[in-house]
């Protein structure tokens, strides 16, 4: 996986990503130097947040790291928790994108709402006696049916990149304007009615098996391989990048700034509509009210807690898996610990108000003067 | 004939032109109810859109605050909830006295705010993502005091939720009073106080604030604590109305309070606006719902969409302004 990769490779000495959270040794014997370079890393906190929890699991929660195979499928909680974490996995992707161009995507839920919406109503599904057999058709051809509601999602995100890009509105305006009216046109659409599908190869994005494995993982394997190309091989990491740190310095330099935040804008969005999918093919139906309520909140705390600055600049596409994954694996021992869920919320607020204090420049600071 | 024209130009100039476009608007659409709707102009009608969205009102005023001093507060709806479920418990399990358990809610309203305030001045965080981290924090307290929606049967609460005062041959409740003193209070402190002129200042430029010597820490966490206070308070008012305390209670308010300032004129980044544009926004956003109930065959999602509609109106309108502004 390259999550390791990441850890293992030494963090660049006067990058300004890394915090100097740990006190280099006076005198650096290798091994300690790698090891100050580890701590050092920004993928560091994430990881040792996620190696912890399921450390917790691993004592309190029994057969918690157990696998098996059940029919050619595997099972155990551990895949449990990644695949129920594929759509916010998804949503994060594209958040950290648009985060990373100093913007935020409020509309994530609503644009979830919408495609899921648009999809169920569209295959549908009826039952068809056919030589006595009950069997159900689609309404729409399937594949016909998912690109309306990329297109839809995709429609969504050129929205908020005008706005953005084109109008200059402030990101959270200007997307909290789709986070408001988006579920209402889902509802409009459906007329406040929750649809249901029959159909069975529907389901096979949100609840299929692929070699063994849930399909939803494959979706966001390639999501994320796709994502994590773009930007490591070719110049679109360095110019979101470069927006994020200096937007009007970008454009100088050649940058068409307008263009790319279009792009992250309607990225966010194919992400949001991808994982409205996969929630609406989970659940065999389409609720315009609830479905994705609050996973752009979810997301971008996924993102800040991959250790994603929402000022913008630089990000972490596998900080941002990771904190998805750790929100996830808190819901998951939480329930399983027997914790009344309502407990959830208080839990996921005191951890993001530790995680956002402990990566503040004020708190290491503070942090360096003890140590000092 | 000329100098009219030279005026209506100069109009998107001044600096009330958003609040006063809200107010043609909010003026337009209570002309089409009238027209289209029987008994829609009645003074009643009117009276009962301030009766239904008081609470609304007295969150948007803190919001505005917040606003005009460049930050957000995404986690006013959930501290209304959670004063709504603290409220209900103190009165109905713990047995307080109404006016100790009031006093109680708006204390701990203003310090859940100023709390946040205190860490978004001190660790320099957003406050979008600190006042996101309260808002669960507020939610998941309201499930930890009970998940089911607790009835308020003290008298006073009762008392409060009955009572019909005369005004202008009409009735206020007086949770509706009580916000338009808060948006008295509010205006002043706005406008002819030293708190509001730092809240502008440091909207305008925290930096210039803080070298002109404005205490800056002090003033924004007072915000926050503002903020909390009048959450605290929409939430004593909203319990008024509805006589129940439910972690649900008001679920997605935040925004409409932004929708509500935004609409109301203020300018989001900040040091731009007027409190008092609150009042515009909330009587734009319940007019709208008005409407929709008054007509009958459309659907209320049509209340979102419509909402949503007007943002974005507001957001263009704001944008030519500040063009105008800068040239």
């Amino acid at each position: 996986m390259s999550v390791k990769d990441e850890t293992r490779r030494p963090a660049p000495p006067a990058s300004p990503a890394s915090p100097a959270a740990a006190p280099a040794p006076a005198a650096a014997s290798p091994a300690a130097s790698r090891f100050a370079a580890a701590l050092a890393h920004p993928l560091f906190r994430p990881l040792a947040a996620l190696a912890a929890l399921l450390l917790i699991d691993f004592f309190l929660i029994p057969g918690f790291f157990h696998l098996e195979i059940k029919d050619g499928h595997l099972y155990g909680s551990l895949v449990d928790i990644v695949n129920r974490a594929a759509p916010l996995m998804l949503a994060a992707i594209g958040m950290t994108l648009v985060i990373a161009t100093r913007g935020i995507d409020i509309s994530v839920g609503a644009v979830v709402a919408l495609s899921g919406t648009v999809a169920a109503m569209l295959v549908g599904g009826t039952m068809v006696i056919n030589n006595g057999v009950p069997e159900y058709v689609a309404q729409t051809p399937m594949a016909l049916a998912l690109l309306a509601a990329m297109g839809a999602a995709l429609l969504c995100g050129l929205w908020n990149g005008a706005l953005v890009a084109g109008l200059g509105l402030q990101p959270i305006v200007a997307t909290l304007i789709l986070m408001v009216a988006g579920r209402g046109l889902a509802q409009l659409l459906t007329d406040g009615q929750i649809v249901t599908v029959y159909y069975q190869p529907y389901f096979f994005l949100g609840s299929g098996y692929l070699l063994g494995l849930p399909f939803a993982l494959f979706v966001v394997a390639a999501v994320f391989a796709v994502t994590s190309l773009l930007m490591r091989r070719t110049a679109l990491g360095l110019f979101i990048q470069s927006v994020g740190i200096n937007p009007v310095a970008a454009r100088l330099a050649g940058i068409r700034t307008a263009a790319l935040i279009v792009f992250v804008y309607v990225f966010s969005a194919a992400c949001a509509g991808m994982a409205g999918l996969m929630i609406s093919s989970n659940v065999k139906s389409a609720d315009a009210n609830n479905a994705g309520l609050l996973l752009e909140l979810d997301a971008i705390l996924a993102v800040t807690l991959g250790g994603t600055s929402l000022a913008g600049g630089k990000f972490s596409l596998v900080g941002s898996l990771i904190g998805a994954l750790i929100i996830q694996t808190l819901t998951y021992t939480i329930y399983s610990l027997g914790v009344p869920p309502e407990v959830n919320m208080v839990v996921k607020s005191v951890v993001v108000f530790l995680v956002c204090i402990s990566q503040s420049d004020q708190f290491k600071q503070l942090w360096k003067r003890r140590a000092a | 004939m000329s100098a009219v024209l030279r005026g209506v130009r100069a109009l998107p100039a001044l600096p009330s032109f958003t609040s006063l476009v809200t107010v043609v608007l909010l003026a337009a659409m209570l002309l089409i109810g009238g027209v289209f709707y029987e008994g829609f102009l009645s003074l009643q009608v009117m009276l009962n859109l301030l009766i239904d969205n008081a609470f609304l009102l007295v969150i948007a005023i803190g919001m505005g605050f917040v606003i005009l001093s460049g930050g957000i507060d995404l986690s006013v709806g959930a501290v209304l909830a959670l004063a709504t479920m603290i409220s209900a418990w103190l009165l109905q399990v713990a047995h307080w006295p109404p006016l100790a358990v009031i006093a109680t809610v708006l204390l701990l309203g203003a310090l859940f705010g100023g709390g946040m305030g205190l860490i978004i001045h001190l660790f320099r965080l957003q406050p979008f993502i600190v006042t996101l981290a309260g808002m669960f924090l507020a939610r998941g307290l309201c499930y930890l005091i009970s998940i089911e929606s607790i009835t308020i049967e003290d008298p006073l609460f009762v008392a409060m939720s009955q009572t019909q005062v005369p005004f202008l041959g009409g009735f206020l409740s007086p949770g509706a009073i009580i916000a338009l003193l808060m948006l008295a209070l509010a205006v002043w402190l706005a406008h002819f106080s030293a708190f509001g002129r730092a809240v502008y200042a440091i909207g305008g430029n925290e930096q210039s604030a803080a070298m002109m010597g404005l205490d800056v820490g002090r003033t924004k966490v007072l915000v926050y604590a503002f903020s909390g206070f009048c959450a605290a308070l929409a939430g004593v008012l909203f319990s008024f109305y509805m006589l129940s305390g439910y972690g649900l209670h008001a679920q997605g308010a935040e925004l409409d309070a932004i929708a509500a300032v935004v609409i109301g004129g203020t300018l989001l980044t900040g040091g731009y606006g007027y409190v008092a544009g609150a009042l515009s926004g909330v009587l734009v956003l319940g007019t709208i719902q008005t409407l929709i109930a008054f007509d009958g065959t459309l659907s209320s999602w049509w209340t979102k969409i419509v909402i949503g509609a007007l943002l974005f109106v507001f957001c263009v309108v704001q944008r030519v302004m500040s063009f105008r502004l800068k040239r």
